[in-house]
């Protein structure tokens, strides 16, 4: 693909703190490279806040290869932007062109409040993985990798959920704010495989009860959160987890 | 896990309005297929005796109170999760952009659900409170046939009966699909022909009720 350079506007939202509020600034950036990364777009900018002495947009991001779930932007009314099974750390400068305005937003939930400019507090994720997103195993020697069999379209789907890299996007996309898409993810990679299956009636009911308790949305199968993920999470795992909800709310004995 | 807990919870809420919502799609069937025995023509005798029986049969009566229950818990249901999801994002997108598999009449189930309960009121105006004038105050007898002709021959209420029917139709069309994928039900395999059913219920069931009014206005019918 040919090489370009182009002048962009930006309307980055500037909160400086959660009790803050916050508000949205216009900046020009000059001579951005089509080659560059989203993030390396906004390292030029930030380099050149910091030059003139104002304070640098903060953002989240760690490995820029796009599987760690840090990055977390709202890119012109999309999450993680334009592109389909992306991550905003790896989308790139060339689905821009000269004189493009783009909106960048953090994620919006009350779930997530803001830290600082575009980055949130994603930690109610973590409370849901520790209510439940877990297989109890005593320690001791390794077991032989073969000695549970493992049925093969399974480990696939198992393994398919457990893509998820947990960042958010699917909370930020959905016109509810509903976590389901993520939390249905952490039940079903565990659901799906013999080792998850002794605790599995026990993890839906406390990683849905503590999603409730954080104060998400209801999920209104709009799938929206479906077409934003970076990590392609199908909502099928939103009806499992409706399976196995409802099943080991039924059944329990409590 | 209590009861209370299962239907309050998240996943609990959601599938109490997809029992309620498939209740009240069940009585749609009922309700259309009464109705259309304006279309035997024969002066709306058919319809005035089925009409009727129901109205003074109390195992129906009955079975009102219990269609009346679903639609108020339906109803509560819809604006509890309505608050609860607006509660979720307090500060909004400056810009929010769908891809273009979003149906947008799945992000406005509320809207018009709120319009389907707007031209319920009206419709239970309509016909329901004469009725019941009839049967619990010793009203006049209600002709129901030709109470029907004079309001679907009026302009303005063929007009609204007509925008409530294309709200109900939007509402059917992601409500049908939306409650078996809240039922856990998503299969590979069988979710293309749910789909389809739901499309083909919703419409049929929109487009046959939508044509009472339209056969009245157009004078197909005595």
């Amino acid at each position: 693909m040919e090489h370009y350079s182009m002048n962009l506007t930006l309307k980055v939202w500037r909160q400086k703190s959660h009790e803050n509020k916050g508000r949205f600034e216009t900046y020009d950036v000059k001579d951005i490279s089509s080659e560059m990364s989203f993030l390396e777009m906004f390292d030029v900018l930030n380099e050149r806040l910091i030059h003139e002495g104002k304070d640098p947009i903060a953002f989240d991001h760690d490995c820029r290869e796009g599987i760690c779930g840090s990055c977390s932007m709202y890119v012109d009314g999309r999450a993680h932007g334009p592109w389909q099974n992306n991550t905003v750390c790896q989308l790139h400068m060339r689905a821009y062109k000269e004189g493009d305005t783009i909106v960048v937003e953090p994620w919006r939930s009350t779930v997530f409040p803001v830290i600082k400019d575009l980055v949130v507090d994603r930690k109610a994720f973590d409370r849901i993985i520790q209510a439940g997103g877990f297989i109890s195993v005593n320690t001791g020697n390794a077991v032989d990798a073969n000695s549970l069999p493992v049925d093969r379209a399974k480990s696939e789907e198992a393994f398919n959920a457990a893509a998820c890299i947990g960042c958010g996007a699917c909370v930020a996309a959905c016109p509810n704010g509903s976590a389901m898409l993520f939390v249905s993810a952490k039940v079903s990679q565990l659901a799906l495989l013999p080792q998850g299956d002794p605790e599995r009636n026990s993890r839906v009911l406390n990683m849905v009860g503590q999603m409730d308790k954080e104060g998400f949305g209801n999920c209104g199968n709009i799938y929206n959160c479906e077409a934003e993920c970076p990590k392609g999470i199908s909502v099928e795992n939103i009806a499992r987890m409706n399976r196995e909800y409802l099943g080991a709310s039924l059944s329990s004995e409590i | 896990m209590t009861w209370k807990q299962l239907f309050t919870s998240s996943i609990g809420k959601k599938i109490l309005m997809g029992l309620t919502g498939f209740f009240l799609m069940i009585y749609l069937i009922v309700h259309a297929s009464i109705n259309s025995m304006i279309f035997y023509n024969d002066n709306g005798a058919t319809f005035n005796n089925v009409a009727h029986f129901m109205l003074h049969n109390y195992f129906v009566r009955f079975l009102e109170i219990g269609l009346f229950a679903v639609f108020v818990l339906h109803i509560i249901q819809g604006l509890i999760l309505w608050t609860q999801n607006r509660a979720a994002r307090k500060t909004g997108y400056l810009k929010q952009n769908y891809p273009r598999e979003i149906k947008w009449y799945s992000r406005y189930m509320g809207w018009l659900g709120t319009f389907v309960l707007l031209f319920l009121v009206m419709h239970l105006y309509h016909f329901w409170a004469s009725t019941k004038h009839e049967l619990y105050f010793n009203g006049p007898v209600i002709d129901l046939y030709h109470e029907m002709k004079n309001i679907f021959t009026n302009p303005l209420w063929f007009i609204l009966y007509l925008v409530g029917l294309v709200s109900l139709l939007f509402h059917l069309l992601h409500g049908f699909q939306s409650a078996f994928q809240t039922f856990g039900i998503n299969h590979r395999r069988w979710t293309p022909i749910v789909k389809g059913i739901g499309i083909f219920y919703s419409i049929a069931i929109c487009i046959l009720f939508a044509m009472m009014p339209v056969a009245f206005m157009a004078g197909w019918l005595q």
